[in-house]
Formats: structure tokens, sequence, C-alpha cells
């Protein structure tokens, strides 16, 4: 028999778990970051399909290996299957999902509906956005909406959460019992206006940010000390994005193409000296992991491989930041196997009933 | 039958003419693309301290008028009103006519002509050299609204969150929404109240 799992409903892998002080939600990531353990959260690629299985795939190559999923709220602005989509499907088979909400495609009406929709799925985890502008996607025709930002945004949820009501003052019977997050970029200018901003946020209700792309360490360091200095990593999980670079290429490619991530000259130069870039950049992603994981203030790391999903499982492994922890991961349960036991067997006989014996065995 | 082939929208035109990889300095969001000097603007956040004197001043002009405003009617002001602020503001600003001026806690920089229309600070996609993700050319109006605030006697009140935009409220009169409200405030209270600037 299996040992049931630490963070995990004994009713049931799709139920939220049971309810702690101190928490405000009943999911895994808020558990595990608040228990003081390294926490790792990854990015699902979101599919271009209606095709439930396509999700399933993509989820099974991080079992075992993360705490928490991003389903990605379009991404760039690229159409994609819909945030709350892939939590609908993720939450029915236990997986802890961070659900993306972006301002960019809907207003206060309906993001309020998601919220409510979202949380009685299961999904425990909100990470407010303000998403990209509509000129960086594959439509860029769209109406952009931007009718909350992200700061108002999280503070809608976290009215919603803790005084039970919308936005507009009107009451929720049953409040949304979400662990909200934010977006934090150390990397963009203002500097010295990032880590003011990171307070502004916490204020607003986030209680975990995730940040950009790290590639720059000296720099996330001195974005650290300040927001240490200003008392924010005692209120806040702050897990450093990180992610490997598939090649020098690549990296020049983003370094010029997408705005908000910045690669110095000396990593582009590491990956170029390389006999095999690729696995140049997964060893420079352990490195950075490495290198940020001994930062005072930071919770965990947020690994973004964006078309190398393969390389999270190692990246997480050679790294050693679950110090031998394994998170959750979907195992065949007592009651699975009773029913497997019982039932098993009407997927691989091929017996043929005639309504005359229905009706006998039915007697 | 054949594909249907998918709009081709102003938006995919300018994408279109250069490469992807290319920078696309005439990439600019529709609203914006007409416009394409910050020159004003620019004075003004440079200049927010004393704007930020002049503001209160106003303000309190404002307020002194009150029986002014409220013997005409504040329903018949509004027009006039509104037509030399939407230029006056236009002009300095770039002013987007939201109705809830938030100047004097964002460093006299206005957040509407943020294309996210941010208002609480700025976006991760802000680029190394402090222009905006959208459009290139233009210098992020965050950047320069923490710049402008650093100025200011009360730059601190950047720091306040601020409320989603009440759209009901566009395209009409800050300047006497503030002061109706500064008078409310000083009908209650019973006691002389410095407006809070618009």
């Amino acid at each position: 028999m299996i040992a049931r799992q630490l963070d995990e409903n004994p009713a049931g892998i799709h139920l939220p778990l049971d309810p702690l002080p101190g928490h405000s939600s009943r999911g895994r990531l808020e558990r595990v970051l608040r228990r003081g353990e390294f926490a790792v959260t990854t990015e699902l690629n979101p599919p271009d399909s209606a095709d439930p299985e396509d999700v399933y795939n993509r989820a099974k190559i991080f079992d075992g290996w993360v705490d928490a999923i991003n389903a990605v709220d379009a991404s760039g602005a690229n159409c994609h299957m819909s945030s709350v989509g892939i939590c609908a499907l993720l939450t029915r088979m236990g997986y802890a999902p961070i659900m993306q909400i972006a301002c960019r495609d809907k207003n206060r009406i309906a993001i309020q509906g998601d919220v409510l929709g979202g949380a009685a799925m299961g999904v425990a985890n909100m990470l407010c956005l303000t998403g990209d502008g509509v000129q960086a996607g594959d439509q860029p025709g769209a109406k952009p909406v931007f009718d909350l930002d992200s700061m108002s945004l999280l503070e809608t949820c976290r009215i919603m959460r803790d005084n039970g009501k919308f936005l507009s003052g009107r009451k929720l019977t049953t409040p949304p019992q979400i662990f909200l997050g934010a977006a934090v970029n150390p990397f963009a200018p203002p500097f010295d206006f990032r880590p003011i901003h990171l307070g502004k946020k916490i204020a607003a209700g986030a209680q975990f940010v995730q940040t950009q792309y790290c590639f720059d360490v000296p720099m996330f360091k001195t974005f650290m000390q300040k927001a240490r200095d200003l008392g924010h990593t005692e209120k806040v999980f702050i897990l450093c994005g990180v992610g490997p670079l598939a090649s020098a290429k690549t990296a020049k490619w983003i370094r010029n193409n997408v705005p908000g991530i910045h690669i110095p000259d000396a990593i582009i130069k590491r990956l170029e000296g390389a006999q095999d870039q690729k696995k140049e950049g997964k060893q420079l992603c352990i490195d950075i992991i490495n290198e940020v994981k001994e930062i005072p203030g930071i919770s965990g790391v947020h690994v973004m491989a964006y078309r190398q999903e393969e390389y999270v499982a190692e990246i997480v492994d050679e790294s050693g930041v679950l110090k031998g922890r394994q998170p959750w991961k979907r195992e065949i349960r007592r009651d699975d196997q009773m029913v497997a036991d019982r039932l098993g067997h009407i997927l691989h006989d091929e017996i043929t009933e005639t309504q005359v014996d229905m009706v006998k065995t039915a007697h | 039958m054949s594909e249907p082939q998918p709009a081709v929208t102003q938006a995919t035109l300018v994408k279109k003419a250069a490469p992807k990889s290319d920078y696309k300095p005439a990439d600019v969001s529709p609203q914006r693309r007409v416009q394409r000097s910050f020159a004003v603007r620019l004075w003004s956040i440079r200049h927010s301290r004393l704007l930020e004197w002049f503001y209160s001043r106003f303000a309190d002009m404002f307020l002194l008028l009150h029986p002014l405003w409220k013997g005409i009617g504040y329903g018949r002001v509004e027009a006039p009103i509104k037509f030399v602020e939407k230029r006056v503001k236009g002009f300095m600003f770039d002013c987007r006519m939201c109705g809830q001026c938030v100047l004097s806690s964002t460093g006299m920089s206005c957040p509407m002509n943020c294309p996210k229309q941010l208002r609480n600070g700025p976006c991760g996609g802000v680029r190394a050299n402090g222009n905006c993700e959208v459009e290139p050319d233009m210098p992020c109006v965050w950047v320069k609204a923490w710049e402008g605030s650093q100025n200011m006697v009360h730059g601190d009140k950047i720091l306040d969150v601020q409320k989603p935009v009440d759209q009901s409220l566009r395209e009409t009169s800050a300047w006497l929404r503030v002061t109706a409200q500064a008078a409310a405030a000083r009908e209650a209270a019973q006691a002389p109240k410095t407006g809070a600037s618009a």
C-alpha cells in the first residue's frame, strides 16, 4: 500500500486541503512556503488545442519536482487555452495550479467572476498581473482592456477574500480562499522605485511574488538588500524567476525583442564560448539557482523553461534545492486500486451481452 | 473551399513592414500614432515642484469660488470649465480626461498616457533606456512619474494604492469635482480646510 502524501486530502486528490490557522488558502503552495521549505514553481506551456490530454501530458513532465504550476493567461498576448480552463483540468487531477489573471483581456466584471469560478474549482493560488500589451502578440488588432491594473486587481481579490465583497460592495455568500501572488521585475527601470513598488504590492494584498527571469545576480542582490531594508521579506514570499537559455543566439534575440528581460554580456559570452550551448544554458541556470538560493529572503524559485520543459526536473534535481524533499506527485491511491481491481476487466474483456442476458442477471 | 484569410489590420501592416527581429520605432499603438512629441509633458514633469505649488494655490482659488459655482449651478459651469480644463491639461500633461486626476500623486506625469493605463506603478516591460515597451520612442510614464515625484514636497503620495478608474467619470471636470468634494468636506467639518489639489 502506498502511504498518503503530506499535502493531500484523504477524501480525494482533487479536494481542497484542511484549513490551517494563519493560512488564507487551502492549497499546497501556501503550506510549503509557510513551513519554510524552499518552494519550486514552474510554468505550463499552454496548448493551442481543445484536447485535455495536451494539458495533462504537459503537466506530467513536472510530476514530483514542483510545488505549483503556473497556468498562464495568454502570455505575451498570444492566444492559447485560457488559464481558467487549464486550472479546471489541473485541479481535477490534484495538481496545484497558480491561476494567472492578466488585466489585458478582461474588465473587472469578468475578472471577479473568474476569481469566484477558479476558487470554486479548487484553485488556491492566483497571480495578479498587468499583462503584456496586445502589440506583442499574434493579434495586435485586439482591443487592450486594462480596466484594472495589477495593483487594483490584487486589492480586488483581497477585498473579495477578506471582506467577502465584490468591488461594488455586494456581499459574497462564500468568499474565495486564495493565496495571492504578484510579479515583480527588479531588472527594469526605474530601479530605485522597484523595491518600493514591491511594498505597494504587499500593501495591496500580495502574499507571494514571482520575479522576472534573473540573469544578473548582483543586480538582484541589490534589489533584495533594499527589500530587506524596507522589511518586505518578512511580509512576502519571494520566488526568484530562473530559466535555461537554449543558445547565445536565443539570448541575444530575447535581449533585443522581449522588453523587461535583462541579460548581461557576460552571460552571452559564456554561452558563446561553450561547446554545447544548450547544456551550458542549463548549467548556467543551475549556477544562478545556487547563487540566489543563498540570498536571505528568498523562499523559492520559479523555473520558466519555455519549450524546454523537459529540463525542469533535471535543473531542480541537479541544483539540489529540494534537499531531498519530494513535492506532491500523482500516484495510484488505494481506492484507485480497488476500482481497477473490480472494474479493470471491462477495459480488456470482450463480453458481448445480449439484452436477454442482462435481464436475467438483473433479476 | 479555401482557408479564410485573417483580416489585415493596421497594426498587422505596421508589424509586417519590417522583419520581426528589427527594432521598429513606428510600431506604436494607434491612439498614440498621431502624437509624436513629448516635450511639453516632459517639461511639466521636470517642473513638478512648481506645478505642485501652483496647483495647490489654484485649488484654493477654486474652493474660494465655490459659492459662485454653486450660485450658477455646478451642472451649468461643468461644460465651460471642462472645455478649458481639457485644453489646458491636454497641452500641459497630454491629459486624457479620465475625470479623476491623480497628477499630484504621480509626479505630474499623467498615468492615463501609459498604453496600459497603469495608475499604480510601472509594468515589468520598461526598456533598459527607460522607454515604454508598447511605444519604444515614448519615455515610460512611470519612470518619469518617479523622477517627478522626487522633486515634489508631497512626493511620497506616489506610494498610495490608487483605486481602479471609474469609467463613468470620463470626460467630466476633475477640478469641479475636487472643489465640490472639498467644499462638502469643509462644510461637514465646519472648519477651514485646504482643498485637495487636483
